[in-house]
C-alpha cells in the first residue's frame, strides 16, 4: 500500500476492510469454491454500492474517485482483496467500465454503465490480442476469433473485445448473449476466480458499440487497459504476499523446536529478511505502476511490465517459501496458505506472463527481435 | 534526520530546476571518460567540481543554510540530480564524505565542529572517510580494539583501522575508539574527528582484486586528538556510529538527501546500459534468452529505484524505522550480484581474453565482476543487513551474543585464550 494516503483514502480502506472481514472471510471464500460464479452477486452489488466499480468512471457518467486518480483508489481495494484472497470480478469489471466511460458512445454508456455501477451486471475484458473484423452493410462490423483466457468471461453480461480492422486496433462491447458468442468456462487454479474462453463467430457489432471515433486507433487505449489490469493485479499479489509474510512471522514466533522459537534461528531469520525485501520492493514497483498508468505517463507500460515481471515470480516464491517455513501443515488443504498460493500463481500467469512482459521491455531497449 | 530547516523555500521546485538547468549548461563540463577513475588526478578534479557547485550556489542543497548549505527539501535535490545527468559531477564525494560523514556531523556535531567543517566540505576542501572496521573483524563493529586514553585536553589514540575506502587521499576521518574498558562493549566507545595526515598516523594502501587501491589500513601511534574533536558524548560513540551506519545505508542505497548527482554508470535516462552494451558487442540482441536477461537487468534497476523511493518515504514519514535502510542496502547488493551474473552470461567468452590493443565491454565486465562481493561486504555485509531486517524491522529474536553484558576487558577475542 502507498505509505501516504489522503484522509478520504484512509477512511475508504477502513470501509473496505470492514466489508471484506464481514462478507469475504476465508470460510466464505472456501464455500464459494463450488459455486459456478465464484462470487455472491448480492455481495457484489453491495460492494458496488461502496463504490468499488465507480472509481474509473467519470463523474459525468455516474462514477467518481476519491483522489485525483481513481486507479490509485481502486488499488486500495485490490490490495485488501489480495490480503483476504477475496472473490469478485474487480479487475475486468472496472477496466471495462473505465474504458466505456472514457471512449464509449452515449448509447453504449447508457446501456452498459448503470448496471456495472450498481453491481447488477458484470463485464469481462477480453484482452489486448485482436480478433478479426470485417465491415458489414450499414456501417456495422462482424467479429470472428477466439479470446483464450478471459477473467469472469462466463459471469459477464458485457464483453470488451479488441479487434483489428484495416491494420488498426479497435474495440467494441459485445453482449455476452449475442448470437455467435460462445463462452466456455474453464477449470482453474484459484478457488473463486473464474476464467473462460470466448469465441466469436460472425458476431454482428453495431456502430455505437465501437469505442472511440471511427478514425481513431485504439492501441493507446488497449495499452492503458492492459496497464490497469497489470497494475491492479500486481497490487493484489503484493497484498497477498504481505498477509502471508505477516502470518508466517507470527507462526515462527509461536512455534518451538529444540526448546527455541523457530524465529530465533538465523537461517530462518535471513530467509524472512529476504522475503521482507522482496515484499517492500513489490509494494514499491506496484505503486509506481499504479501511479504511472493512472497518469498516462510515458513510462506507464514500462513500469507495468516491470511490476508484472518482478512481482509474479517473487510472489510465488515468497508464498512457497512461507509454506516451507510452516512445515507439513503448509501443504494441507486445511491450511489457508494454498488459497494465497493459488491466487499469486494465477496472477503470475494472467495479463501477460513474466516472459511476455520481459520481451516488451526488451523491445523497448533493443528494438523488435528479427 | 530532517534534511531541511523548515522555512518555506522562496523558489518553487520548477523554478529551481530551471535555474539549475541553465547554470549546469554554463558551468559544468559534460561527463567524459574517466569519471569513475580512482586516480589522484580524478580526486583533485572532483574537489574542483565541488568548488564549482559551491561558487554557483548549488552545493549542499539539503544541508543547513547556517553551515553553508541551501536548507532546501529533498525535492530540490532530486530535481538538481535529474538535471545534472550528463554532466561531470563530484560523484565520489557523495559517498562517504557528503552522504555519510557530513550527514552524521549535521546530526551530532557541535556548532563549532559544524561551522569549521561543513562549509569546507561543501567547498571541496575536505574529503572525509570513516575509520570503523578493524583487522580483528568488520561485522562486530562495537568490538573495536583501537583505544583512546584521556590525557588532559587530549585523547591519545593507539591501534589500527582497515577497509577505509579512499583514506590515502582524504583529509579527515570519523574514528571509533574504545575509551572505557570497564563497561559492556557498546557503552565504552567514543567517536572522534581525526585529521588523517599528521604525525603518528600511517596510511597504507591495499591492492584490491581488480587492481585498484581504494582500500587502506591505518596505524595510530600515540596520536593526540583534542577533546573538542569528540563527536557526540564521550562513551556514547555507539549512538553516533549507529546513525552513521543508517546514513551509510541510505547513501549507498541511493536514498540520501545529502548526495548530489548519480554516482554509478548511467545514461542520460538514469539507466545502466552495461548489459545492453554486452549484448550488442556479442551480437546477440535477437537471441530470445539474451533479451530476457537484458530486460531483467533493466527491470531490476527500476525496482531498486522504487524500493529506495518507498523506504526513504517510509523513513521520512515515520512509517518505517531507521533500520529499514538495510532493505535498500541489501537490495542494492543482491541486485549487483545478479546483474554481474547476467553480465557474465551475456558477455560469454569475451570475459576471458580480449585483443591486447582494445578495450571491450566484455573484458571490462570480467574485471568488474571480480569485485562483485565488495558491494555485499562494504557498509555492513549482507548477513549483517539480514540480521538487522529480521531483528530490528520485523522484531524477531536477536542473535545470542556472549559479550553483550560483560565489561569489555573480560570479553574473549580472536587469538586470545579460549
Amino acid at each position: 500500500m502507498e505509505l501516504e494516503l489522503t484522509e478520504e483514502q484512509t477512511a475508504f480502506v477502513e470501509t473496505v476492510r470492514k466489508f471484506l472481514a464481514a462478507e469475504c472471510s476465508i470460510p466464505t471464500v472456501r464455500n464459494l469454491e463450488h459455486e459456478p460464479d465464484g462470487f455472491d452477486r448480492s455481495v457484489w452489488r453491495r460492494s458496488a454500492e461502496l463504490g468499488w466499480t465507480s472509481l474509473l468512471v467519470s463523474e459525468a457518467d455516474g462514477g467518481g474517485s476519491l483522489s485525483e486518480h481513481g486507479l490509485a483508489d481502486l488499488a486500495l481495494v485490490a490490495e485488501e482483496l489480495g490480503r483476504c484472497v477475496g472473490p469478485g470480478p474487480l479487475v475486468p469489471t472496472n477496466v471495462v467500465a473505465g474504458a466505456v466511460s472514457r471512449h464509449g458512445s452515449p448509447a453504449l454508456k447508457a446501456g452498459v454503465l448503470p448496471g456495472l455501477l450498481d453491481g447488477s451486471t458484470i463485464a469481462a475484458w477480453c484482452g489486448p490480442a485482436p480478433v478479426a473484423a470485417t465491415a458489414s452493410g450499414g456501417g456495422g462490423l462482424v467479429l470472428d476469433g477466439t479470446c483464450a483466457l478471459v477473467e469472469a468471461g462466463a459471469q459477464a453480461d458485457h464483453l470488451l473485445v479488441t479487434f483489428s480492422l484495416d491494420g488498426h486496433l479497435r474495440q467494441a462491447v459485445v453482449a455476452a448473449d449475442a448470437p455467435g458468442v460462445t463462452v466456455t468456462p474453464l477449470a482453474g487454479l484459484d478457488l473463486v476466480r473464474r476464467f473462460a474462453s470466448v469465441s466469436l463467430s460472425g458476431v454482428a457489432v453495431a456502430t455505437d458499440a465501437v469505442l472511440g471515433p471511427p478514425e481513431e486507433d485504439a492501441t493507446a487505449a488497449v495499452e492503458h487497459q492492459w496497464g490497469q489490469a497489470v497494475a491492479l493485479q500486481s497490487v493484489e499479489s503484493a497484498g497477498a504476499m504481505d498477509h502471508v509474510l505477516a502470518m508466517t512471522i507470527e507462526y515462527l514466533g509461536d512455534r518451538y523446536s529444540f526448546g527455541r522459537p523457530l524465529s530465533s534461528y538465523q537461517a530462518l531469520k535471513h530467509r524472512v529478511a529476504d522475503q521482507k525485501m522482496w515484499l517492500e520492493a513489490s509494494h514499491g514497483i506496484a505503486g509506481a505502476a499504479v501511479r504511472a498508468v493512472a497518469a498516462d505517463a510515458p513510462n506507464a507500460a514500462e513500469l507495468a511490465s516491470a511490476a508484472a515481471w518482478w512481482i509474479g515470480p517473487r510472489a510465488t516464491e515468497l508464498v512457497q517459501d512461507c509454506i516451507q517455513l510452516h512445515g507439513g501443515i503448509g501443504v494441507t488443504w486445511e491450511h489457508d496458505l494454498h488459497l494465497y498460493l493459488r491466487r499469486v500463481t494465477v496472477n503470475r500467469a494472467t495479463y501477460g506472463t513474466p516472459e511476455v512482459h520481459a520481451e516488451r521491455i526488451a523491445t523497448q531497449l533493443l528494438g523488435a527481435a528479427l | 534526520m530532517s534534511a531541511s530547516n523548515g522555512a518555506a523555500p522562496a523558489e518553487s521546485v520548477d523554478e529551481f530546476r530551471a535555474r539549475a538547468r541553465a547554470w549546469l549548461a554554463e558551468a559544468m563540463p559534460p561527463i567524459g571518460d574517466g569519471w569513475n577513475d580512482r586516480s589522484d588526478d580524478r580526486r583533485e578534479r572532483e574537489r574542483d567540481l565541488q568548488r564549482r557547485l559551491w561558487d554557483g550556489g548549488f552545493a549542499g542543497i539539503c544541508f543547513p543554510a547556517e553551515y553553508g548549505g541551501l536548507g532546501l527539501p529533498l525535492e530540490y535535490q532530486r530535481a538538481f540530480t535529474e538535471e545534472s545527468s550528463g554532466y561531470d559531477m563530484p560523484f565520489s564525494l557523495n559517498v562517504p564524505t557528503l552522504g555519510i560523514l557530513a550527514a552524521t556531523l549535521v546530526d551530532f556535531g557541535t556548532h563549532e565542529q559544524k561551522a569549521r567543517h561543513l562549509p569546507a566540505i561543501l567547498r571541496g576542501e575536505e574529503l572525509w572517510v570513516q575509520f570503523l572496521s578493524e583487522p580483528s573483524g568488520g561485522s562486530d563493529l562495537a568490538g573495536c580494539l583501537t583505544r583512546a586514553d584521556r590525557d588532559g585536553d587530549v585523547f591519545v589514540l593507539n591501534g589500527s583501522k582497515i577497509w577505509s575506502s579512499g583514506a590515502a587521499g582524504a583529509d579527515y576521518a570519523m574514528c571509533l575508539a574504545r575509551t572505557n574498558w570497564d563497561v559492556p562493549k557498546h557503552r565504552g566507545l567514543t567517536m572522534f574527528i581525526l585529521k588523517i595526515h599528521q604525525p603518528g598516523v600511517v596510511v597504507e594502501q591495499i591492492r584490491q582484486v581488480d587492481g585498484s587501491l581504494e582500500f587502506c589500513q591505518e596505524f595510530f601511534d600515540d596520536v593526540a586528538v583534542p577533546v573538542a574533536d569528540v563527536v557526540g558524548a564521550v562513551d556514547d560513540g555507539w549512538t553516533v556510529a549507529t546513525r552513521l551506519l543508517t546514513h551509510e545505508r541510505m547513501a549507498v542505497g541511493g536514498g540520501s538527501p545529502y548526495t548530489s548527482g548519480r554516482s554509478i554508470g548511467h545514461d542520460a535516462g538514469g539507466v545502466d546500459t552495461t548489459v545492453i552494451d554486452l549484448a550488442r558487442e556479442a551480437g546477440t540482441t535477437d537471441d530470445t534468452h539474451v533479451r530476457q536477461l537484458v530486460a531483467e537487468a533493466h527491470i531490476r534497476q527500476l525496482v531498486a529505484g522504487q524500493l529506495v523511493r518507498r523506504v526513504t518515504q517510509g523513513m521520512r514519514t515515520g512509517a518505517m524505522p531507521p533500520p529499514a535502510g538495510s532493505l535498500m542496502k541489501l537490495f542494492g547488493a543482491t541486485n549487483v550480484m545478479r546483474r554481474m551474473e547476467i553480465g557474465l552470461e551475456v558477455a560469454g567468452s569475451g570475459v576471458a581474453a580480449w585483443p591486447a590493443d582494445a578495450t571491450t565491454a566484455a573484458g571490462d565486465h570480467g574485471v568488474h565482476s571480480l569485485w562483485r562481493q565488495g558491494v555485499s561486504l562494504g557498509g555492513g555485509s549482507n548477513e549483517i543487513q539480514r540480521n538487522i531486517i529480521s531483528e530490528r524491522l520485523l522484531g524477531m529474536p536477536r542473535e545470542h551474543a556472549a559479550d553483550r553484558e560483560l565489561p569489555y576487558r573480560e570479553v574473549r577475542r580472536s587469538g586470545g585464550p579460549r
